[in-house]
């Protein structure tokens, strides 16, 4: 049942999108971001749109993912696009004592709400094309400037890295505890609040005993293999920056630039 | 009288998706109360797959499991009374002690059975000296035994339920030819006195032979064979051929066999290898004799 969790989001493929440069799609995703809250004009949301509709399309990504990526932020979307419906001053289209609808506040309430969505849309295509120990590796490359300020990004990335790999670890332990206490009668099912909590110490109890056991022997393994921290450590993966990843660089920018003439000279609709 | 029966029991692992797999293909299976049984398959034949299902924590995707001749999973309601009838030791079983005493930690079955005080402390001491945990070390903490201690206490953890049916999957994975010893001829002497059906897992087809009256041998998801010990190991070859072994006793006397030697093939005890060898020196001076 606890193994039917998948962690992180990954969508393994073999498309140009999952083969870019890691470090490159978090820089991409956060331009991504900046122009969207540079278009104050419709027409640049809709490149927005337009850009998310061509790299899930070049990702092979279903685009059904994209609901399941927002599903969990629908009350935030909601809550965003209401408020900005009745609090815009404008022209009232429908009014009830001191709340009303302005043409302005509808306006305002789509744009937010599409911003909103290709945030979150563009942000979980990132997460879906990229394992998450590239997340970290990239994380770890770019933060890296920050070494000199003797923050210890090698060590915060592996930590990350570490973390990540036991997840499926300790959810098989999980597992194979439950299964063993469930054996000897334990009743993890029915009961109150209180109860159920008492019911959950056979079983973290062991898995805390098991996770300080691996974090020990991990920590072995790795000085058996004179681990000694990032000062001069080489890399197995290399990341390389290749043509597609220019590619993507300078569509990303064309859009950005096209989304800043759009706000010059297309009327705004406002 | 029957202890466990299975028929047509299949289990299929995350069934509709890419990653599906049938872990259990039709199993039809009678084990009958009292015997010793050898559960020999190689990894991933799906033996621990199948022994999950005598005590109810897999749900069969179709078929149906009787234990004592009653449906297992017919009320949900009694399915918690079969988990104590039918005891069930894990792989490296060390890993699931919590509590802060060895007392207390062989005492968590009976009391989630609802037992009294009195038969609670009972079975705690019985199921200790089954396993030889001295009580004056009842009151240490799980954590500070050695490795062998942990397993005999975990293993007292589930004898101190007194199911009618105990399982064990590989109860001496990791522990050193004695502590081996001394756990099979530990749970041997308990068959022999508690008279319960015992089902054990095991790579070792020494131990197998050595300990067990059947052997129920599963590949690839399906049961092979099930029958006395005897008459699985004549089945030499197929039994190889899974790549698994046979105890190595039946190895030599197989090959005396095929070398010309007049030796029975399905020897796999010590005494019977004694005395067939002791028939062929017989045989051979009595022979030698003649000419």
């Amino acid at each position: 049942m606890l193994k039917d969790i998948t962690i992180g989001q990954y969508f393994p493929g073999e498309s140009v999108v999952h083969r870019m440069d890691s470090r490159i799609k978090i820089i991409l995703t956060i331009a991504y971001i900046v122009m969207l809250f540079l278009s104050s004009n419709p027409a640049g949301l809709l490149v927005g749109l337009f850009f998310l509709w061509l790299s899930y399309g070049i990702s092979h990504i279903p685009y059904k993912m994209i609901l399941r990526s927002l599903r969990p932020v629908v009350p935030i979307i909601l809550f965003t696009g209401v408020l900005n419906m009745f609090f815009m001053d404008g022209d009232p289209l429908w009014q009830l004592g001191f709340l009303k609808i302005t043409r302005e506040g509808v306006l305002m309430a789509v744009l937010m709400t599409v911003r909103i969505i290709c945030l979150i849309a563009g942000t979980s295509l990132m997460t879906y094309t990229t394992s998450p120990i590239a997340l970290t590796d990239a994380i770890e490359r770019l933060l890296s400037p920050l070494g000199r300020f003797r923050l210890p990004v090698h060590e915060l990335a592996m930590m990350m890295t570490i973390a990540l790999r036991f997840i499926p670890t300790l959810i098989e332990e999980t597992d194979k505890i439950m299964a063993a206490q469930k054996a000897r009668g334990a009743d993890l099912e029915t009961g109150g609040i209180m109860q159920r909590a008492k019911a959950l110490v056979p079983i973290l109890i062991p898995l805390f005993v098991s996770a300080f056991r691996r974090a020990d022997e991990l920590a072995l393994a790795m000085e058996c293999r004179c681990y000694h921290g990032g000062e001069g450590r080489t890399r197995m993966k290399q990341l390389h920056l290749r043509y597609y990843d220019f590619v993507a660089c300078a569509f990303v920018a064309l859009c950005i630039v096209g989304v800043i003439l759009i706000n010059r000279f297309v009327p705004a609709l406002l | 009288m029957t202890a466990i029966k299975t028929e047509h029991l299949t289990y299929t692992y995350s069934p509709g998706t890419p990653f599906c797999k049938t872990a259990v293909d039709d199993v039809n299976l009678t084990i009958e109360e009292g015997a010793f049984v050898g559960v020999i398959g190689h990894t991933g034949s799906g033996k621990s797959t199948l022994i999950q299902h005598f005590n109810g924590l897999l749900r069969p995707t179709s078929g149906r499991i009787y234990i004592d001749g009653e449906d297992l999973w017919a009320d949900k309601q009694k399915l918690r009374a079969f988990r104590f009838k039918v005891g069930l030791v894990f792989q490296y079983p060390e890993y699931q002690l919590f509590e802060d005493t060895v007392y207390k930690d062989i005492a968590f079955g009976p009391r989630n059975m609802g037992l009294s005080e009195e038969e609670i402390d009972r079975s705690v001491r019985e199921a200790a000296a089954f396993v030889g945990f001295k009580e004056k070390n009842f009151n240490k903490s799980p954590f500070e035994l050695s490795g062998g201690q942990k397993r005999r206490v975990a293993i007292a953890g589930v004898l101190a339920m007194n199911p009618k049916v105990l399982i064990l999957d590989e109860p001496t994975a990791g522990l050193d030819p004695k502590g081996r010893d001394r756990i099979l001829s530990q749970i041997r002497d308990y068959h022999a006195q508690v008279k319960n059906t015992v089902l054990l897992v095991s790579h070792s087809m020494e131990d197998v032979a050595r300990y067990c009256s059947k052997v129920l041998v599963m590949n690839h998801s399906r049961l092979f064979m099930y029958g006395d010990t005897a008459e699985v190991f004549e089945h030499a070859e197929e039994i190889m051929q899974m790549g698994l072994a046979v105890p190595q006793l039946t190895m030599i006397f197989r090959r005396l066999h095929a070398a010309g030697y007049p030796v029975q093939q399905n020897i796999y005890t010590m005494e019977d290898a004694r005395a067939e060898l002791q028939k062929l020196y017989a045989g051979r001076k009595g022979g030698a004799a003649g000419c």
